[in-house]
């Protein structure tokens, strides 16, 4: 990998210029390379710039190669194996690319007789994630998980005031949930309360019993939960919690183990976020944008069209991506995602639990949690995760789910071969033996990557957040 | 092994109490920011806040985790340690001298609730 630490400001020349275009296409206006507005225009009060901007000045090979020689400093799953445990980093199939090429021309204002074939991608999908999840209806609305949860417990809200019952403003998280939720949660103005674990990882039933009240506006769950445990009394909590008038909140993020096998709709969920950019492998994060679709059950379909996060359908081509997944998959493949992911996460957490400590040990779903090594002789979980990268795998989410000081939480998805997998167990049994031997080694690592350890406390203490000369 | 000093009460959300002229000094214990690491940020509650025993009055930011502060006692924030804004490095630096707020209590007998050093140090193992 070739080190490029250049910022674009950098390579920029007073007066360079990769294109100039013609005053006649730019309505007479000064030249492309100047970005200082004309006083005639018609804008008022004086809020023409008077200075120009300070762009960077470059010629298009420079831009090229700083993107490119960017881009390769880059690791993604199109690179290598990425177990990043409650992400679900799965591939993404480029057929979704191709299939989404063929819309680039479309404009949300167009007019509705024109963009049929758009529209019956929406109300496939809606139908398509409505079976899977046995939900009514879905809006595509929210652009990201957070969103979705953010637009479910707004729905979840809206549902108990429209009956009158204002009294409820609490809502229950269990400790191992995702930061999301109680963020969400408090966003939406509804207070947290937060329900225990046992010690087996799944939500104490004991626990929840007397926190449940006609206080209470819903739970937030995620199942299987955040240790990659399936919540076996999801059917008592569910009646338990509707009972005392609450909703059940299906936080979709750990959607792919079940996909196809298990329904949140059939476990009582009333509401549900789908993170199409986890489950339905569309793109993550800087490839995104994200999409977090919510679907409700029957009752609540009235509360679904209201336009609460974004405008028109949300992220239309993450959307199509998710399209073209599903029936490039079809039925009885969708079926087989789950188990596929649930075998994978299995077979690398029952090859590495001599030499990792594995704190719970039934059989998992997609993910799993070891709590740092068997035999630390003094090596983190940090410094696992850094030597990982030497040996060219993202390393997997560390410190994450808090329950367990040392996590580190692996989650290989369907899409990986046996081949990968064994690498990857292989690599990790070494990083083992290379703790034992020579932990100073760990202690150091990473050794091969262009940057080692960036100083993360410095950053958030003391962080530049601008650009200066 | 954590610093555990004695002479200090301690709650089971890891905050010592020290009562000195009268208020009740609150801070983290070393066994708290040894776990959260780097400390980058420690949000306070103003001066004159109502705290509740068990109840959230502020929160610690590392570069690994967010986690609430639980006020082990009841009352009126007197003072909080401002110094901490622009030098959160203090608590990972020496968690005992950093205290974080000093509250006027309402019930004295919360303290009865609490651990002694002895008691804590039995309850981190």
């Amino acid at each position: 990998m070739k080190y490029y630490d250049k910022l674009i400001f950098e390579l920029s020349r007073p007066g360079r210029c990769g294109y100039s275009l013609p005053a006649s296409i730019l309505g007479g206006k000064e030249c492309a390379c100047s970005n200082v507005g004309s006083k005639e225009a018609p804008v008022s009060g004086g809020v023409w710039r008077e200075t120009p901007l300070t762009l960077p000045e470059v010629s298009e090979p420079d831009v090229v190669r700083h993107y490119t020689n960017l881009s390769q400093m880059n690791f993604g799953v199109d690179t290598g194996f990425y177990p990043l445990g409650s992400c679900t980093m799965k591939y993404n199939p480029k057929i979704n690319e191709e299939i989404v090429s063929a819309f680039n021309g479309l404009h949300p204002l167009q007019p509705e007789n024109t963009v049929k074939g758009a529209l019956e991608v929406l109300d496939f999908v809606d139908g398509a994630l409505a079976e899977i999840t046995g939900m009514k209806h879905f809006t595509f609305l929210p652009c990201a998980g957070a969103h979705g949860e953010l637009t479910g417990l707004m729905i979840m809200r809206e549902y108990h005031m429209r009956r009158g019952d204002t009294a409820r403003t609490k809502v229950i998280v269990p400790d191992s949930a995702h930061g999301t939720n109680p963020a969400s949660a408090a966003v939406c103005g509804l207070d947290i309360v937060v329900v225990k674990s046992r010690p087996d990882g799944l939500v104490d039933v004991e626990d929840l019993k007397p926190l449940l009240g006609p206080d209470v506006a819903g739970i937030m769950m995620t199942n299987p939960n955040t240790l990659g445990l399936f919540e076996r009394d999801i059917k008592e909590i569910a009646e338990l919690v509707h009972e005392c008038g609450g909703l059940l909140y299906y936080d979709g993020a750990n959607m792919n183990p079940l996909l196809g096998v298990v329904r949140p709709g059939d476990m009582g969920f009333d509401i549900m976020h789908l993170n199409l950019h986890k489950t339905f492998s569309t793109p993550h994060g800087g490839g995104g944008p994200g999409s977090g679709p919510v679907g409700v059950a029957e009752r609540l379909v009235p509360l679904l069209d209201v336009p609460r996060t974004s405008g028109f359908h949300g992220n239309f081509g993450i959307i199509l991506r998710a399209c073209a997944y599903i029936l490039m998959l079809g039925r009885e493949n969708v079926k087989m995602a789950g188990p596929l992911a649930t075998l994978s996460a299995n077979y690398i957490k029952e090859s590495l639990k001599d030499c990792f400590k594995l704190p719970i040990q039934t059989v998992c779903k997609h993910e799993f949690v070891f709590d740092g090594l068997a035999e630390p002789n003094g090596v983190t979980t940090l410094d696992v995760a850094k030597r990982l990268l030497d040996y060219g795998f993202h390393a997997p989410t560390i410190y994450f789910p808090l329950l367990f000081h040392q996590a580190l939480m692996i989650e290989p998805t369907e899409t990986e071969s046996l081949e990968t997998l064994d690498a990857f167990i292989e690599v990790m049994r070494v990083i083992a033996r290379e703790a034992a031997e020579n932990p100073e080694l760990l202690h150091t690592a990473p050794h091969n990557t262009p940057i080692g350890r960036p100083d993360e406390t410095g950053a958030a203490r003391q962080p530049v957040l601008k650009y200066t000369k | 092994m954590s610093k555990v000093i004695e002479g200090l009460l301690y709650s089971e959300s890891h905050e010592w109490v020290k009562i000195e002229d009268g208020l009740a000094v609150i801070g983290v214990s070393d066994y708290a920011q040894a776990e959260m690491g780097d400390i980058t940020y420690v949000d306070l509650p103003s001066e004159g806040d109502e705290v509740s025993a068990g109840e959230e009055f502020g929160a610690l930011e590392s570069v690994k985790a967010s986690s609430e502060l639980y006020s082990p006692v009841s009352g009126t924030v007197e003072e909080v340690n401002s110094e901490l804004e622009s030098a959160p490095e203090k608590v990972n630096e020496d968690a005992y001298a950093a205290w974080i707020i000093k509250v006027r209590l309402s019930d004295e007998s919360e303290l009865d609730a609490l651990m002694d050093a002895a008691a804590y140090t039995a309850s981190l193992k």
